[in-house]
């Protein structure tokens, strides 16, 4: 174990995520997607720290050979399993693929199963939600039972509309998913993140998608997010298990930047040095004039 | 159904062949493939048969979730729509 995180002074001590009843001791939640191979992607999850992993639900392939399942590999009494509803373009699929995968879950007896990550997308191209559509759906998954956890826009109303269907976190996009830009509006999370905790310091925001590298992850938690919800920045790093310590330390460094107060931004320098003391000030000596300086007079 | 099994019966299920004595089957679609399946069958048996008893699924037909328990209770009727779905990598 060589990232930061697992060494810290106690006096560094912060609390964990907690969601929906659910305490997770990372802030860090990655994804299990576009990895070369399971065994990479388990050395990944490890470097990472995440102790909660996203993960899709698909047809069962029919025709080929059964191969390898990723729970093969994931371990459900490890890991909580958050399912995902991504690929849904519509409330109604979203809802069901939500059901199926409570069911395999339930089956596993993880604690993820009352979990999802609720996405309904509007757009093939930027994969930004349909805001109407993600609505509807939380409502009724929330009418379901469901925690969810939905994925939406920086939109600050269609944040603070979620929140009041019962969303058990809002998660705003950084930048469109896998695109690796960034947090490409920092005002709009801040407002965000204002009007989801400003009567409810406690309600979890978590920044899912856009991710590109270690540093986004880092201004995101300075921002105070409670958590980062990134996949495709770790899996097709060019160095992935790197990337993933980097990740996690990124994380940490983030949230305890934003745990410390950062200094306000100035437009003008204020030295860090004492400015009284420097040698040369105040009474100078007489231009010189070829003597040799005398003293005692 | 031009693609139905024997000859329709009328109500969906092709009529038993007699002449090579097989059993009365019938059409469902299983994940967006036609499939023909012996009449009478539950979802469990359409597992069974797909060889993916044991493995980790969640069963929809016509649209509700069939628990695990319940598979071998859920007959599937002349053009089931059935969704078996497992777990994949995924962000």
């Amino acid at each position: 174990m060589t990232a930061a995180a697992t060494t810290v002074d106690p006096s560094l001590a912060d609390g964990h995520l907690r969601v929906a009843g659910i305490t997770l001791r990372s802030r860090l939640v990655v994804g299990t997607g576009k990895y070369a191979t399971m065994a990479g992607m388990v050395r990944c999850l490890e470097a990472s720290g995440a102790d909660c992993v996203t993960v899709a639900v698909r047809r069962e392939r029919l025709v080929t050979a059964a191969g390898e399942n990723i729970l093969d590999f994931l371990d459900p009494a490890r890991y909580t399993l958050l399912p995902n509803t991504a690929g849904c373009f519509h409330a109604d699929d979203a809802v069901r693929v939500a059901r199926l995968g409570r069911e395999l879950l339930r089956d596993l007896g993880n604690p993820g199963a009352e979990w999802v990550k609720l996405e309904v997308l509007g757009d093939p191209r930027t994969l930004l939600p349909d805001p109407v559509g993600t609505l509807e759906a939380t409502a009724r998954l929330v009418d379901d039972g469901f925690a969810v956890l939905v994925y939406t826009s920086d939109d600050p109303v269609v944040a603070r509309r979620l929140k009041a269907a019962g969303a058990a976190s809002v998660m705003p996009a950084g930048s469109p998913i896998g695109s690796g830009q960034g947090i490409l509006n920092p005002n709009n999370l801040r407002i965000c993140l204002e009007v989801l905790k400003g009567d409810d310091p406690d309600y979890p925001v978590i920044v899912d998608a856009g991710v590109g590298t270690a540093s986004d992850v880092a201004a995101a938690m300075e921002l105070g997010v409670d958590g980062v919800l990134l996949n495709t920045a770790i899996a097709h790093a060019a160095d992935p298990e790197r990337m993933a310590h980097a990740m996690r330390a990124a994380c940490f460094a983030g949230r305890q930047a934003w745990l410390a107060g950062r200094i306000p931004k100035r437009l003008y320098a204020t030295a860090s040095s004492p400015e009284e003391g420097v040698i040369g000030r105040g009474a100078s000596r007489p231009a010189a004039t070829g003597e040799p300086a005398r003293t005692g007079e | 159904m031009n693609d139905a099994p024997g000859e329709s019966t009328g109500d969906g299920r092709p009529a038993p062949d007699g002449a090579r004595g097989a059993a009365p089957t019938h059409w469902v679609i299983v994940n967006g493939q036609r499939r023909e399946v012996p009449a009478g069958g539950s979802a469990h048996d359409l597992v069974v048969a797909l060889g993916l008893v044991g493995r980790p699924l969640a069963v929809e037909v016509d649209g509700r979730v069939v628990p695990r328990a319940r598979l071998a209770d859920c007959m599937l009727g002349p053009e089931s729509v059935i969704e078996i779905v497992t777990l994949v990598g995924g962000g």
